[in-house]
């Protein structure tokens, strides 16, 4: 899973899968990360009442 | 007695008859959750799994949820990157059935993998040759993609939207989805295709091997193709079985029709495409293995030519036909109908691929293995059904999922 782990192989299917995996929850962390920063600094400023 | 909780000027039953419906459903589910304990703590003897049958009846279940569970991925592909904003009325339940359709694949596979304690092995010591090591990957993922959507719409609370931080939350995250369902549908088209490409790569199995594209035998693009065609219609069913068991409209009909045009587009693309694939198969692919069309559906007292014809006919040309068809769609009755038999369609396309693969004979001395599934296995494929009942019944009951419930019943709620 992890490029320390020790059957971790330098090799293109291992690069594909994990890189894709990484990818995938890099974009979700991050995605994450920032709305919930952003809701915090919103609720500190009460920028008022958001609509959607 | 839970008043407060239930959505502002949403007309909700009283909560002893809520609780009395939730008990009896939760009876079932506990049931399966007995049959459940039993797999994992006896082991997968309690199951009529044997050297034919690897998969089990639960496999099917869980591939026919992730094929209809597919609709949130579509919809949310639709709504979000395709910007069709009619979908916004049924896009929250179409993610909350994703939401159910998902955490019970998850469910049934950590009962197939008779030891989930080792469940974390997959991603740990990962295959990386293997097709289920990338399903295994993208069904987390996309779960994970799927509880992000479902937060807004649990955070829409009337009381969890009275804390500050929630609705900054919620509304903070509208803005982002689009980032997610486009995460999602990625995540969502390589697991889809690569369940069917499990079935295309078994070169030791002629009823399922398929040729392709470099690595992608076509079931790989079949699968994801069908569960973007035919998730949209158990969306719509569910939808519709919901508004029956309320007695109230939870969507307009502009928003229905839209949703089952383009499944009908959908349908009618994807059945031409499996029209070819079989054709080709039987006369090209089989023969060249050495095997005529007749050995997989003769000789049985059960798989008949009939499977393929209710497949391909019964349940894909005519919901097909039915639901481009401008009259026929908007006609309910008709649209139903097709609704029912492209869900049918689809669940007997898994059942086919996962099932039927596993009875075919293969060597000359074999015969015809027919597979009855033990109560433990019916039991544990019933509770994600009396999972799913429960959860949409209290999301429901407690959450703003259709944001058209308020205007459609406004009459009804002033009397």
């Amino acid at each position: 899973m992890f490029p320390f782990n020790f059957e971790w192989v330098w090799d293109i299917a291992h690069v594909i899968f994990f890189g894709a995996l990484w990818y995938s929850l890099a974009i979700l962390g991050a995605g994450m990360a920032f709305v919930i920063v952003k809701s915090a600094m919103d609720t500190m400023n009460d920028s008022g009442e958001p609509h959607h | 007695m839970d008043s407060a909780l239930i959505p502002e000027g949403a007309d909700r039953c009283s909560f002893p008859k809520f609780a009395i419906g939730i008990c009896i459903v939760g009876a079932v589910a506990l049931w399966g959750v007995y049959a459940m304990f039993l797999c994992w703590f006896k082991g997968l003897n309690q199951t009529n799994m044997n050297d034919y049958y690897g998969f089990a009846l639960w496999i099917w279940a869980d591939l026919a949820v992730i094929a209809v569970g597919g609709g949130a991925f579509f919809t949310g592909l639709l709504k979000y990157i395709f910007n069709v904003d009619e979908l916004k009325n049924i896009i929250n339940f179409a993610v909350i059935i994703g939401f159910i359709c998902y955490s019970s694949a998850l469910l049934i596979l950590a009962i197939d993998i008779g030891q989930p304690l080792r469940g974390w092995f997959i991603f740990w010591h990962a295959n990386v040759h293997s097709m289920l090591t990338e399903v295994a990957f993208c069904l987390s993922c996309y779960f994970a993609v799927l509880t992000i959507e479902f937060i807004p719409n649990l955070l829409e609370n009337r009381q969890a939207n009275k804390v500050p931080f929630f609705r900054h939350l919620a509304h903070n995250m509208h803005g982002v989805m689009a980032i997610f369902a486009a995460t999602g549908a990625f995540l969502s088209f390589f697991h889809q295709g690569s369940l069917g490409g499990v079935a295309g790569v078994m070169y030791g199995r002629p009823f399922a091997v398929r040729e392709g594209l470099l690595i992608w035998p076509w079931t790989f693009f079949l699968f994801t193709w069908s569960a973007a065609a035919f998730g949209p219609c158990f969306t719509l069913l569910v939808t519709w079985i919901t508004e029956v068991v309320t007695g109230k409209k939870l969507v307009k009909d502009n928003v229905v029709h839209l949703l089952a045009k383009i499944s009908g587009w959908m349908i009618t693309t994807y059945i031409i495409a499996k029209i070819i694939d079989t054709i080709y198969w039987a006369y090209v692919t089989a023969p060249s293995l050495g095997f005529k069309m007749s050995h997989f559906y003769t000789n049985n007292s059960f798989y008949g030519y009939w499977i393929l014809i209710t497949e391909i006919v019964v349940c894909g040309v005519i919901p097909g036909i039915l639901l481009l068809n401008k009259s026929t769609r908007e006609n309910s009755t008709t649209r139903w109908i097709a609704i029912v038999l492209g869900v049918i369609g689809v669940c007997l396309n898994r059942w086919v691929m996962v099932l039927q693969i596993m009875a075919v004979p293969v060597m000359s001395f074999d015969t015809w293995a027919l597979y009855v599934p033990s109560w433990q296995e019916v039991a544990t494929t019933v509770l994600p059904v009396a999972y799913g009942i429960i959860f949409i019944a209290i999301t429901y009951r407690y959450l703003p999922v259709f944001p058209q419930e308020r205007e459609l019943n406004h009459t009804k709620l002033e009397q």
